[in-house]
């Protein structure tokens, strides 16, 4: 039996229907079309698929889609600035921080709760607010300092 | 276009002295933008109208023969629309058996031969369905006795698990099937003779495990067959074209039906240049006649594709006491899965490829066990060869009294070195990365409490192959390239960077796609280091041609000889007496009249790009092991290597401290753990468990440019070789903090803390 | 399968109760999804418990904390109080999985998932945790320790749900102290854990302890010799290695993908020494 949802995604307003035991990431990638959060590993090991639910990161592969009503969900499709890149999102470019880019939706979630927390963060806390994430990739070095530059850039 | 020629000291042979415009800046990749806002669309990213789900039934067992499956129930449940066995897929390889391979790896014919072996499959109108679909369909298996370790594999009692292997390569041609499918030698002067004159005699036997490529993108496909039996094909892949070739051959397709585009690929490193579930996607929508997009779960990822060998090595050094090396030798036992390989014949081919060698001996038995087939993960077969080679030549150093780096720095190769696998070097890098490594700031620091340093470096060979690129310039005087070339980590950015170069114009000018396999020729992986390199290369050339067409038309237009017209700077100019009141063309001036002086303006080059230029990588590295757990971490970690020209910097970086971390994984805690069963039992990152963030410091980086003479801009594969030192740094780094010679890959704290205890026990 | 929302604990639980079929009570859901996910169950019913009442809130009482059933494990260490009073059950909250995890995860969840090495449980057991548990005929306490039943089964009987933990208020001079062994930094499952929970008197001898081993048998354990040798001390050097012993002692692993019996059973008695240090110190002892 499917469950009727009334939720926000990115400050707008959705509706979806969907089984009750549909992800939140699945429903996002199949009923709602924002296929930006990723399917890594599905059992809330990998981060790719991170989210901010309500004020707090998530793995949307271990939250139902039937949990969203009423919700506030924050996913990378909503973090620009419409045409304006993020500060995490411009450094990130700039810093060489992605090579494949398939985890970097996952960090950019992470690195935006981690900052709107702790926006003065030491490297150590940037590297263990981001170890939910994996990156096969990079060996992190530019994930870092990308994080660092940013941090920088919006405490002014 | 000339490259300074290398100097004759060998240790410095020389670097690239052209000043570059473009080439060696930090630019932004085209993607990027995408990538950052959650646009780009990777392998499960896409969707086609009236698409259904497809899912794989995989054998629970290590080695089982398929005596039935009953797929009624299956295909009688609502909403499936496709259920297929090996009887869907019927052999049109046409005696090919390596073909053949991998179409009974895709899916098991008569035998299961790995727990996760594919067994049927089925296509439905959701996943719940499919779900139910896969646990209607009855198999029934009658269990074989498996064998899993490369050594047991090897033993006269062990299962054999294919009839028709016998072992190639050896010095007598061998009548009894078996389960090493491939012998062989390499190697020059006498090691025997080399052994007697030694001072020292260092004889040791190494282990390395089974480890993946932990790509975070699983494989996914989407498949569309229509009844006329053309085809199309959206996958993540690091090679469209190759795929095409073989889904061509296994489904029975002729190459022009199928056209396979490639999505945006999340991570590869080797893992995605074998074809896994896309024949069976392909037959199941053959079948349904509808689209069907099939993505594997991590833990498919982890059962059924490509892991690499586990290995086992016996290396011998005979050293004199002044730091000469009279005999090395090693004998490396690599398993390629439940399928032939020759994994082991490549780590045979690189172990001493470091060295400058008199007498030298590797020998290679390539192995098949009940494990999923191997594939290819970066330098595929180096790490290892260099873990148990260089851990040797550690102990060598110390055991005369000598400097582990001069002792590598005295025997280090160079041009002129006939290498160990049989070609003389041209200049190389591996003198200067050691020498780089000697006075690098990071030897003399001081190390802490139950810390280590180890040192070690690493050879690969690079590839180039069969490559081909279009430039096309637009009607607004901007340029397209179509590369046939996957982009894993930026390259689409140094290939636009090597055509405005070449063409004079702007970095913003020029924008680079990957082509479909209809709109370009056959282009080889994105494997062996060579997309750079290659791609690069054939942009280069492409340019060339378009510069050639250009000229001619700014000689139509002016009417002169084409001989009197130079293109500099992005436009073409007059040269020669005569012509001195012409104003230059500029590009956009060529584009705007193409159209009145022949059309389209455009260059294009096929090429096999030969001459990759092998490369050479020394890392530093420092670990800290606590003494009761026996758990380490890296406290710092130091990567040199030549990248011939670094073409954009920041990707090379990117390479370097990428390769280290997945190699300091391999070393640290990377592992299949398979049971008595015969099956895997950590197929998860929860458990099978890559470097997390917060493991690791910076990895610094420093590149040495010695300049790749076949290529025009100097540029070398580069991102292959920084994954194959770590193992034996690492190891070699335990080692020091431990005092316990470590010889097991991974060292997990269970055996390290066991190695400890041992040694404390004699 | 179906989704419920119930507001109030009596309804949960008449939902809990009356299903025929398999219920489960949703809160951060990181197991269950996870096992939805793989097959091993498949629900009827789930029953999301967080819109009840109360239940995502943490209060401090007369007698200690009461935190609720649905807070998750992110919340805990925002909370000033709690992390004074309980600083290594927070500590081994905030090890659970990573920060997204942490994000959803609670600690009630932690122990009705009944695995060996679920990080909160030796932290609750040697802080002398109580669970609430209410069913449609009321409610009742259980000390933590007596709600796993082995290997992925607890205690609790049909109808029946958590929807507090309680810990106990802090004596001063009190400390206590989670440790536990993983490959990594961070993102694994514990391979051998302990939790030290003491208090000292005004010379540093200590009054009081509680000590508990996870990963090491099919429940975490109270190792109620352990806290004995330590009890009387100032936990001097022979003490630590007399707690080290007894702890390895008390070890009943087995070996698996994650360890040896041989690696669990050395290194307990390690953590287990480690864990009393900082406890002792956090205690205010020298
Ligand atoms: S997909 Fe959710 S954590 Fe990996
Ligand atoms: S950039 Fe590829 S996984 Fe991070």
């Amino acid at each position: 039996m499917g469950v009727h949802v009334q939720t926000t995604i990115n400050g707008d307003a959705v509706e979806f229907a969907c089984g009750v035991d549909e992800s939140l990431l699945d429903v996002l990638r199949n009923r709602v079309g924002l296929t930006g959060a990723k399917e890594g590993c599905g059992t809330g090991d990998c981060g790719a698929c991170s989210v901010i639910l309500d004020g707090r990161l998530v793995c949307s592969c271990l939250v139902l889609g039937a949990e969203m009503n009423g919700k506030s969900v924050e996913t990378i499709e909503g973090m620009a600035d419409g045409n304006v890149l993020h500060p995490l999102q411009q450094h990130f470019i700039d810093g060489a921080a992605l090579q494949c880019g398939v985890c970097t939706p996952g960090f950019l979630m992470a690195a935006q709760a981690l900052l709107r927390k702790n926006p003065d963060p030491t490297e150590e806390e940037i590297r263990f607010g981001l170890a939910g994430n994996l990156c096969r990739c990079t060996g992190y070095d530019k994930i870092v300092r990308a994080v660092q530059a940013a941090a920088k850039e919006m405490r002014g | 276009m000339s490259l300074d020629s290398h100097s004759s000291d060998p240790m410095n042979p020389g670097l690239v002295e052209r000043k570059f415009k473009v080439i060696g800046s930090r630019v932004a990749r085209p993607d990027g933008v995408d990538k950052v806002t959650g646009r780009a669309r990777f392998g499960a990213d896409a969707s086609a109208p009236g698409q259904l789900v497809g899912l794989v039934l995989r054998s629970p067992h290590a080695h089982a023969q398929i005596v039935k499956i009953d797929t009624k129930a299956a295909e009688k449940l609502p909403g499936v629309k496709a259920v297929i066995t090996s009887v869907d897929l019927p052999d049109y390889t046409n005696g090919d058996r390596s073909m053949l391979d991998i179409l009974e790896n895709c899916m098991a014919r008569k035998k299961a031969l790995y727990d996760g072996h594919a067994v049927a499959a089925v296509a439905a109108i959701d996943a719940a369905t499919a779900r139910k679909a896969l646990a209607l369909i009855n198999v029934t298996y009658k269990i074989l006795p498996h064998v899993t370790d490369v050594d047991e594999a090897l033993k006269h009692t062990a299962p054999i698990i294919h009839d028709h292997i016998f072992t190639e390569g050896t010095p007598q041609k061998s009548e009894m099937p078996s389960n090493q499918n491939k012998h062989a030698s390499y190697g020059h002067g006498d090691v025997e003779q080399g052994l007697k004159e030694a001072d020292v005699v260092i004889s040791r036997s190494f282990k390395t495990e089974q480890t993946h490529q932990g790509y975070i993108e699983p494989h996914s496909c989407l498949a569309s067959v229509s009844p006329d039996g053309a085809a199309e094909m959206w996958v993540c892949t690091q090679g469209h074209f190759v795929y095409r070739n073989q889904c061509a051959i296994l489904l029975g397709l002729d190459a022009n039906k199928l056209r396979v585009t490639s999505s945006e690929i999340g991570g590869g490193f080797g893992g995605k240049t074998h074809i896994w579930a896309e024949p069976l996607a392909l037959a199941l929508s053959r079948k349904a006649n509808r689209p069907v997009k099939l993505t594997m779960s991590r833990e498919e990822v982890f059962r059924c594709t490509g892991p690499t060998s586990s290995t086992s090595i016996d290396v011998k050094l005979g050293v004199k006491k002044d730091g000469t090396i009279t005999a090395a030798f090693a004998e490396l036992r690599y398993h390629g899965g439940a399928f032939p390989s020759t994994w082991a014949e490549l780590g045979a081919q690189t172990a001493f490829a470091c060295y400058d060698l008199k007498n030298v001996q590797t020998i290679s038995k390539d192995v098949v066990v009940n494990r999923p087939k191997t594939a290819a993960y970066r330098a595929p077969s180096a790490p290892m060869a260099a873990f148990a080679v260089e851990n040797a030549m550690d102990e060598a150093a110390k055991a005369i009294g000598m400097d582990p780096l001069d002792f590598r720095i005295k025997n280090a190769a160079k041009e002129g070195t006939k290498s160990s696998y049989g070609p003389v070097y041209g200049p190389i890098g591996i003198g200067p990365t050691l020498m780089a490594a000697k006075n690098h700031p990071h030897m003399k620091a001081p190390l802490g409490k139950n810390q280590g340093r180890g040192v070690a470096c690493g050879f690969w060979f690079n590839f180039g192959g069969q490559t081909c690129v279009d430039v096309n310039i637009t009607p607004d005087g901007n340029v397209t390239i179509a590369q046939g070339t996957i982009d894993v980590g930026g390259s689409r950015a140094s290939i636009a960077m090597a055509v405005a170069e070449e063409l004079g114009v702007t970095y913003d000018h020029v924008r680079s796609t990957i082509a479909d396999t209809s709109s370009l020729g056959h282009n080889d992986m994105t494997d062996g280091s060579r997309g750079t390199f290659s791609t690069s290369m054939a942009a280069i050339f492409a340019t060339r041609n378009a510069i050639t067409v250009l000229r001619n038309r700014a000689a139509k237009t002016w009417e002169i000889n084409v001989d009197d017209v130079e293109w500099k700077d992005g436009s073409a100019h007059p040269i020669g007496k005569g012509h001195g009141n012409l104003a230059p063309l500029s590009l956009k001036d060529l584009a705007a009249g193409a159209g009145n002086t022949g059309g389209p303006i455009a260059g294009h080059a096929e090429i096999t790009a030969d001459n990759a230029g092998v490369s050479f990588g020394t890392h530093i590295a420092d670990v800290e092991t606590d003494p009761e757990t026996g758990r380490s971490l890296i406290k710092r970690y130091t990567v040199i290597q030549d990248a011939g020209k670094a073409m954009h910097p920041s990707y090379v970086e990117g390479q370097y401290q990428g390769g280290a971390v997945q190699g300091i994984g391999w070393a640290l805690n990377e592992e299949y753990v398979y049971g008595k069963d015969g099956r895997l039992q950590n197929a998860a990152f929860l458990d099978y468990r890559i470097p997390v963030c917060s493991d690791l410091p910076f990895i610094d980086t420093q590149i040495l440019e010695i300049p790749n003479p076949n290529h025009p801009y100097g540029v070398r594969g580069v991102g292959e070789t920084s994954i194959v030192p770590p193992l034996a740094a690492v190891s070699i780094a335990v080692t020091n903090s431990t005092g316990v010679r470590q010889t097991h890959i991974p060292m997990s704290p269970p055996r390290v803390l066991k190695s400890i205890q041992d040694a404390k026990a004699k | 399968m179906r989704y419920e929302v119930p507001v109030t604990a009596k309804e949960a639980a008449s939902l809990l109760m009356k299903e025929k079929g398999k219920a489960f009570v949703l809160a951060g859901g990181t197991d269950l999804l996870v096992k939805m996910k793989a097959g091993v169950v498949a629900p009827d019913l789930i029953v999301d418990i967080k819109a009840i009442k109360g239940i995502k809130e943490i209060k401090k009482t007369a007698t200690g904390f009461t935190i609720g059933a649905a807070v998750p494990c992110a919340a805990l260490d925002e909370n000033a109080a709690l992390v004074k009073a309980w600083p290594g059950v927070v500590e081994a909250a905030n090890l659970i999985g990573s920060k997204q995890v942490q994000g959803r995860c609670t600690m009630a969840g932690n122990l009705c998932n009944a695995s060996p090495a679920a990080d909160s449980v030796p932290a609750l057991i040697a802080a002398g945790a109580k669970v609430v548990i209410t069913s449609s005929k009321g409610s009742r306490k259980l000390a933590v320790e007596d709600v796993p039943a082995g290997v992925g089964r607890n205690n609790l009987k049909k109808g029946e749900f958590i929807t507090a933990i309680e810990l106990p208020k802090r004596a001063p001079k009190s400390g206590d102290a989670y440790l536990r062994f993983i490959p990594r930094t961070e993102m694994d499952i514990a391979v051998v854990s302990c939790a030290v929970n003491l208090t000292i008197d005004g010379k540093g001898i200590i009054t009081k302890a509680r000590v508990s081993l996870g990963a090491v048998a099919i429940t975490a354990l109270l190792v109620k010799e352990a806290a004995k040798a330590i009890i009387g001390t100032k936990l001097d050097d022979a003490t630590k290695a007399k707690l080290a012993d007894i702890c390895s002692a008390a070890c009943k692993p087995i070996d698996d993908k994650r360890g040896t019996v041989e690696f669990r059973t050395t290194v307990a008695g390690v953590l287990a020494r480690r864990a009393a240090e900082t406890a002792y110190t956090r205690a205010g002892g020298k």
